[in-house]
């Protein structure tokens, strides 16, 4: 393997590992502040007995994502140093403007947050977790910013071959940002919300039947009902805009050849490159004209158009787009039907009586938004080669001049500390859930609210 | 834009100095809480709760610093990124997985099994090492001009050693200030070891840097400079003596002082830097490419700048505000 491919994969696999931790974050920290504010409006201790559980994950997840999130900007100047040559005038007061209003925002507040309790106020705790919470979306709109203007560049002029900003605006608010901006804060809502579904339905199948899982399970399940066909609006939108400014993607999504009308829905196929036809089809007659053009007739562009002179092909590798977005949309369906299903379980029996068979599939889905996630990710961004911006350079220009032996050597280092890590991490999630399902020991405890003052003296709260 | 004059002159080099500030704010700040975790095999099992705990609410965000600072490298210098960066590869990658391991163990020692806490006390002590070695390797590398002769290497292994002892020494210094009892008193015999390493890294950076190239001698050896030059030294040559001096008189009654080791540490880490400083400026990439040739478009520049100038005081703003809440002896780590 060369350089190049071996920095992509490493690229990859780092960004992979990173993104999984603010995927939970993002919305974690709007659901805690959600839990903090009822807890304030009610006094009622299982709302602060849920804040305290999942404010473990999030400072874990937090830290996760910090330490991963610093790999990150190592790596454009290890791995890519042409991206930044190229085009850094416009990526770097983004990552600049990302750091400086997200980053110290959330890490301060975050030392607040977790351990300033007793320290400060009741409300600028909340304010620190408000702001915690709104530093790691101000995060996520930065680098949504920069990532859409990868994908739809404007804004911007070549002078001797760098990029330099014309339209600051129109750089922000690049074709594709409010799309991807919207669809990766929904799937950090729904990752989350089968999240806390998922571990507070492991929590009553070892036999916890506190009130704040119950709630937790109750929370967890009406935010997925509600945010999945948000989601699924919200990615058909996304896909419509693709095919307007990357059609290439799109045809590979869809592993479409030719151009035409009434192009079915090809439901499984092996895409083959090299004889430029799918095996193994299954399709849908007319569904991918429906589903793009919203016509039966409707003319879908197809990857034959995307191939130069000399048969080189211009659009992205076929079969790992074309799987990815099916695996997206295959979890995405999943999660439709469990949380609809949960939704109508939980109006009929309660959050107590909920049959075990259900909690059993909300305990296996708690990491599905991972996959959603992953796979979406994958989509777009292996749809985007061979372009690195797209039309403005691609990934071969940038690509670093280091020995591919290095490459492959700190590659295979990554990788096992990344798989060692999300082992730990999915296991230490689990264990917090087995201690807190043994009752201890928040059930004991009582929390006091704003005013209130002498409980706090007793607590006994564990140490971290 | 014109005010000030030529926006491509001084638009670099203001960002060369605040990229200058972060690097030292990182070292000071990073440096302490890396050291700590480097003093975590010497303490005892019942000890290790109470260093992790000092440094608890800080150290995450003392890790931005680094992330501002190679931010701002790779914005307002990119070609420089790439080069310096691609010529650290691997020491990078060492300093990464430290960074990794070191962050996630924090978490994980708390949360995980209690059968499993030496482990990840041992994850966190050494993703300390791997971070404070590699960094000071990249130290002594970057000093020698990024090229991988064997002499440089050699040299950037020396600077390795003695910045990290140098952080153990400012780890030890936090905790002499941060925490009371038996564990300060331990605190201060670290302290009495560590400093030694620090003045020695010191002078061997002091004594190597001149002859990296003429231009950089000439900096320090010719009239008029040298007139006014020698204070550094001294002062630096004081400020041993001073630590060496409290730390044989800790602890003193009513705590007195405890801030003393700490302060000088980080104003004998700043006397270093600034003195690197004056050597490699205008140099972004040693001997080859000057901030000037590497900046980003003034326009692009002037856009961050903007944004900075209210940004960067808010940041210092609620950094101190986060230590002010945590000021006073460490307790334990609690959530609520």
């Amino acid at each position: 393997m060369d350089t190049l491919l071996l920095s992509r994969i490493q690229f990859g696999a780092n960004i992979s590992f990173h993104i999984l931790f603010p995927t939970i974050t993002i919305a974690l920290g709007w659901m805690l502040l959600f839990f903090k504010l009822r807890f304030s409006l009610t006094g009622d201790q299982k709302w602060m007995q849920a804040y305290m559980f999942w404010v473990k994950v999030f400072a874990l997840s937090f830290a996760m994502g910090v330490v991963s999130g610093i790999t990150m900007s190592f790596q454009f100047g290890t791995n890519w140093p042409g991206f930044m040559e190229k085009v850094g005038n416009i990526a770097g007061p983004l990552l600049a403007y990302e750091i400086m209003t997200a980053f110290f925002l959330e890490a301060v507040f975050l030392g607040i947050m977790l351990f300033g309790a007793s320290r400060v106020k009741s409300w600028v705790h909340t304010l620190a977790t408000f702001l915690v919470a709104f530093g790691t979306t101000m995060s996520t709109f930065w680098i949504i910013v920069l990532n859409s203007w990868m994908h739809t560049p404007q804004g911007f002029e070549m002078i001797d071959g760098v990029a330099h900003a014309t339209n600051w605006f129109e750089i922000v608010f690049n074709p594709s940002m409010p799309y991807r901006f919207v669809h990766m804060m929904l799937a950090s809502g729904l990752t989350v919300a089968f999240l806390i579904a998922g571990v507070s339905a492991l929590r009553m199948l070892w036999g916890d039947r506190g009130e704040d899982v119950k709630t937790a399970l109750r929370v967890g399940v009406i935010t997925a009902a509600s945010l999945i066909p948000l989601q699924i609006l919200a990615g058909d939108f996304h896909g419509l805009n693709t095919l307007e400014h990357q059609p290439a993607k799109v045809a590979a999504m869809e592993a479409n050849w030719d151009t035409g009308p009434n192009v079915p829905l090809v439901l499984f196929a092996l895409p083959d490159e090299k004889t430029r036809e799918n095996r193994f089809e299954i399709a849908v007659p007319n569904g991918a004209s429906l589903i793009l053009t919203h016509s039966l007739d409707g003319v879908v562009p197809g990857l034959n158009d995307f191939v130069d002179d000399q048969g080189q092909a211009l659009h992205p590798p076929v079969a790992p787009v074309f799987f990815s977005f099916r695996i997206m949309v295959g979890v995405g369906m999943a999660m439709l039907l469990l949380s609809w299903s949960g939704l109508y379980l939980l109006r009929r029996h309660g959050a107590g009586g909920v049959p075990r068979l259900a909690l059993l599939a909300f305990s296996a889905m708690s990491f599905s938004g991972w996959i959603a996630t992953l796979a979406g990710w994958y989509t777009t961004e292996i749809g985007r080669q061979p372009w690195l911006v797209h039309g403005v350079m691609t990934t071969q220009e940038a690509v670093a001049d280091v020995p591919a032996g290095m490459v492959l050597g700190t590659l295979i280092g990554y990788l096992l500390v990344y798989a060692l890590l999300i082992l730990a991490y999915i296991s230490v999630v689990t264990y917090l859930a087995r201690k807190a399902s043994r009752g201890e020991p928040y059930s004991a405890r009582s929390y006091p609210r704003r005013g209130e003052t002498g409980l706090r003296a007793q607590a006994t709260g564990e140490a971290l | 834009m014109t005010y000030f004059g030529d926006p491509a002159v001084w638009l670099p080099w203001t960002f060369a100095a605040l990229m200058g500030l972060s690097i030292l704010i990182y070292v000071v700040l990073d440096g302490f809480d890396l050291g700590v975790g480097l003093l975590m095999p010497l303490a005892e099992e019942a000890e290790k709760d109470r260093l992790v705990a000092s440094i608890g609410p800080f150290w995450d965000a003392n890790e931005t610093w680094l992330v501002l600072a190679v931010g701002i490298l790779l914005v307002a210098f990119p070609p420089a990124h790439g080069v310096i960066l691609t010529a650290l590869y691997l020491p990078v990658f060492v300093m990464l997985v430290g960074l990794i391991l070191r962050g996630v163990s924090f978490e994980m020692r708390a949360k995980a099994p209690l059968a499993q806490k030496p482990l990840w006390n041992a994850a966190f002590f050494a993703g300390s090492l791997m971070a404070a070695l590699s960094q000071g390797f990249m130290l002594g590398l970057y000093i020698m001009g990024l090229t991988w002769t064997l002499p440089n290497v050699a040299f950037a292994a020396l600077t390795a050693v003695f910045l990290t002892v140098g952080y153990g020494f400012i780890g030890a210094a936090w905790l002499i200030w941060k925490t009371e009892g038996a564990l300060q008193t331990r605190a201060i015999s670290w302290a009495k070891r560590g400093l030694w390493g620090l003045a020695a890294g010191i002078m061997a950076i002091s004594a190597a840097t001149p002859f990296v190239s003429e231009r950089i001698f000439d900096r320090w050896f010719s009239f008029p400079s040298i007139a006014y030059l020698w204070v550094l030294p001294l002062v630096s040559a004081l400020l041993v003596g001073f630590v060496w001096r409290q730390l044989g008189r800790l602890p003193r009654a009513h705590d007195r002082a405890a801030w003393r080791p700490f302060a000088a540490a980080a104003a004998l880490f700043t006397l270093a830097f600034g003195g690197l400083a004056y050597s490699f400026y205008p140099y972004v990439v040693p001997e080859k490419i000057t901030i000037y040739e590497a900046a980003a478009a003034p326009e692009s520049l002037f856009i961050i700048l903007i944004g900075t100038v209210f940004v960067l005081p808010t940041i210092i703003g609620y950094t101190i505000l986060s230590y002010y809440i945590f000021r006073g002896k460490a307790t334990a780590l609690k959530y609520d």
